[in-house]
């Protein structure tokens, strides 16, 4: 045996000795989005069974219904989850309303530090308030909303050609929201391999939260805040800037003329079975579906590329998705689900997290020189997870996020009245729910 | 010597409670029967409705344990009241309720009379025709999202077919004034055989006689028709559209499926809109002032409605 293997040998030895003299076996439930990542998660916890003794059982709902499922679990003080992956606008309620376990002490006590993640995670997924350092969660699937292309159909001659000569320009990736509006537009309705195809399929989804993660990356790129950054709270002027509207007329524009027809209630996996069926030349999505566009025996191979959400006169911004994972405040088994943060928190549990398909938000993983040539995509995750912005995470953010959903659903698929009064109208909504939480 | 089982179980009943019952009135062991019923109804229905009357006149939000409860009296009602988003939800399920009412009725009588009368393969054609009433709603709007989809779906193909309009060129689903027809047209499918069940209840109650005796009298069919079939059949046709009306009154699950309540809120019914108070914003002040309103117009319409049947049953 080399001394290299003896090292390793001692060093699990070691790992599996400190779960196993930690807590006695438990049955841990994990609860999270039923999507492709889980699967990975799944896969990955295997080794934490084998290591700590404890069995990982997992909850997963999906996405469209998360949200009411998991909440209502954490507001009736439910024991079925003893860790959560919520969301990341969650944090403010699962901290205020005692939901989450506060970390800081648990962190301290086992050298972990936030700051070894990526920055923007540790701000989206664990802190409340923001900019303070209050934990609430372990970053733990950084997440992005970026672009996905059919790079053979922009790379063949006489696609080439014919945008050249329409838009005076090389088609390639575009720089700005305005070449993205008309690469899209160039490609709708063409024929493609005796096909007709469409330009993009971005969100559009009205009962969760789709239209507000899709409409967002128009709108932070024109020039919207959530507030003013000197006065908090403060929303006229900043949600509702004529260059706001501008954004949000745009998004409408690549909706009305450049997405298949009857893409009116379209989030993830809509916009997934679109591009893998070959409709679209660009699909709006959250990065984690990368890995299964890369394995997707139609579009997989090197026949898809990624750029990040192009930008628009007032910067270059992405919606951020992603969560970090939580302890449960009604857990019996906090011990325990404290061990799994424990073992997930480890660098190369992490780097096992992204080889298997999960984003990993630990700087020495993104960080390491091999990472960006590791995948087609990795790249375009770094350069995303650099501009992100998120929604809020107020305690009140599904008032707030339905109000958004209602205004820009009404707006932009229902064609209902113009941009700048669906975001007056959002400033009222908004305005009604800060007062109603005393913030006002 | 044969007993029977009553007989066997009073010999079984040890004598000091037998004493006891015996010495029971009629009505106190009656009461004893009706009581965990009684028990379950003040548990499960009585009690949430006078609580959640008593949280509609606060400020509670279930999802804010640690905040207190301050009592605002009439301010939800006014609120609700005063909502003009909430009224267009009420006129998108008054539009709902009304199409589907009339539609279902028409060809769900319809289809009562011609299944009603003798003709080979009837059985047959009742098991098809009531099939769709047995699948589950969210599967039926699932599947009616498909069937409406402009590339793929069959209902635009055959839209097309018929019109020689291209089936991509609308969208159901996504077009203002087309989703409120989706729903309805969507609804009446899964919902007609449940009234043309009732109706076919009612056209065989009818006595053959009645219309010998008309035959005799020389009526037309005609006549027949607006005499005898109708004024029969109606009391049946009244509460099928007393369920349907109350059934759909509260619909949600196939709208949700198939439109989530878009394009915009022109699908948003108010059971859908009162859900996203509920447990979607956790306004449960608030929504139970919603739920206490609409509870208050179903249980008065229902009422009224009622009453009306009495009457024609009484003709």
């Amino acid at each position: 045996m080399t001394k290299r293997h003896l090292v390793s040998v001692a060093a699990s030895a070691l790992i599996v000795g400190s779960f196993a003299t930690s807590a006695a076996a438990e049955d841990l439930t994990l609860c999270w989005a039923a999507w492709d990542p889980a699967n990975a998660l799944i896969e990955l916890s295997k080794d934490f069974e084998a290591q700590s003794g404890h069995k990982m059982k997992f909850e997963f709902v999906p996405w469209t219904s998360f949200a009411d499922r998991m909440l209502n679990e954490l507001n009736s003080k439910g024991q079925l989850c003893d860790l959560m992956i919520g969301d990341s606008q969650w944090i403010g309620g699962g901290a205020e309303n005692g939901h989450y376990v506060k970390l800081n002490d648990f962190f301290d006590a086992n050298g972990i530090t936030m700051d070894d993640f990526i920055p923007a995670t540790v701000t989206g997924y664990a802190e409340w308030p923001k900019g303070t350092p209050n934990y609430y969660a372990l970053p733990a699937f950084g997440d992005v909303v970026g672009w996905t292309y059919r790079k053979d159909w922009f790379e063949n001659p006489e696609i080439q050609a014919a945008f050249k000569e329409k838009h005076g320009r090389d088609l390639g990736v575009p720089a700005t929201l305005e070449e993205l509006r008309d690469i899209a537009q160039f490609f709708q309705g063409r024929e493609i391999d005796g096909k007709t195809v469409y330009g993009a399929a971005i969100y559009t989804e009205r009962g969760s939260e789709g239209i507000t993660m899709g409409a967002t990356n128009a709108l932070y790129n024109y020039g919207f805040l959530y507030e003013n950054p000197e006065k908090p709270y403060d929303l006229a002027g900043f949600v509702n800037s004529p260059e706001a509207a501008k954004g949000l007329e745009l998004y409408k524009e690549i909706y009305d003329t450049a997405t298949p027809p009857g893409a009116s209630n379209w989030y993830m996996s809509e916009n997934i079975d679109a591009y893998k069926s070959g409709q679209v030349a660009m699909q709006m999505n959250f990065a984690f579906i990368w890995p299964g566009v890369e394995a997707d025996a139609n579009v997989g191979g090197g026949k898809s590329g990624y750029f990040p959400n192009p930008a628009g006169p007032a910067g270059q911004f992405a919606q951020l998705g992603g969560q970090g994972i939580s302890v449960v405040a009604y857990s019996t088994k906090q011990d325990a689900a404290l061990d799994y943060i424990k073992w997930f928190a480890q660098p190369e549990v992490q780097s096992k997290w992204w080889a298997l398909g999960g984003y990993s938000a630990l700087k020495a993983v993104v960080e390491d020189p091999g990472f960006a040539a590791s995948q087609p995509y990795a790249q375009t995750f770094l350069d995303s997870m650099a501009i992100v912005k998120d929604f809020w995470a107020e305690p009140a953010y599904a008032d707030l996020l339905l109000a958004m959903q209602n205004r820009l659903h009404n707006y932009v698929v229902a064609g209902d009245g113009t941009a700048q009064e669906a975001l007056d109208g959002l400033v009222e909504d908004w305005t009604e729910v800060f007062e109603d939480e005393g913030k006002l | 010597m044969t007993h029977s089982l009553i007989e066997r179980a009073a010999e079984g009943t040890p004598p000091g409670i037998a004493q006891k019952l015996r010495g029971l009135s009629d009505r106190s062991i009656a009461w004893i029967f009706v009581a965990p019923t009684i028990f379950l109804l003040l548990a499960v229905n009585i009690f949430p409705l006078i609580w959640t009357v008593y949280l509609s006149f606060t400020d509670y939000r279930v999802n804010r344990p640690n905040r207190d409860i301050e009592w605002v009296g009439l301010a939800n009602y006014e609120r609700i009241l005063g909502d003009a988003g909430i009224w267009s939800t009420m006129q998108a399920t008054a539009h709902f309720l009304l199409w589907t009412l009339v539609l279902q009725v028409l060809i769900g009588f319809t289809l009562a009379y011609l299944i009603n009368k003798k003709f080979r393969g009837n059985d047959m054609w009742t098991t098809i025709i009531v099939l769709p009433m047995m699948l589950s709603p969210a599967v039926v709007g699932n599947f009616w999202t498909f069937l409406y989809q402009p590339q793929i779906g069959l209902f635009n193909y055959a839209v097309g077919f018929v019109t020689g309009k291209d089936p991509a060129s609308f969208s159901m689903i996504g077009d203002v004034s087309l989703a409120p027809w989706a729903i309805i047209i969507a609804d009446t499918w899964m919902w007609t055989p449940f009234v043309m069940l009732i109706c076919l209840a009612g056209l065989r109650s009818i006595p053959d006689s009645i219309y010998e005796a008309a035959e005799c009298d020389r009526a037309s069919k005609w006549r027949q028709f607006w005499t005898i079939t109708l004024p029969l059949v109606l009391p049946f046709l009244m509460l099928a559209i007393l369920f349907r009306g109350i059934e759909n009154f509260k619909m949600f699950d196939l709208v949700v499926q198939l439109t989530g309540g878009g394009p915009g809120n022109v699908t948003t019914l108010s059971s859908i809109d009162l859900k996203r108070e509920a447990f979607e914003k956790w306004r449960t002040g608030y929504s139970s002032a919603y739920g206490v309103i609409l509870f208050v117009t179903v249980f008065g319409l229902a009422s009224i409605y009622v009453k009306a049947l009495n009457k024609v049953k009484e003709r």
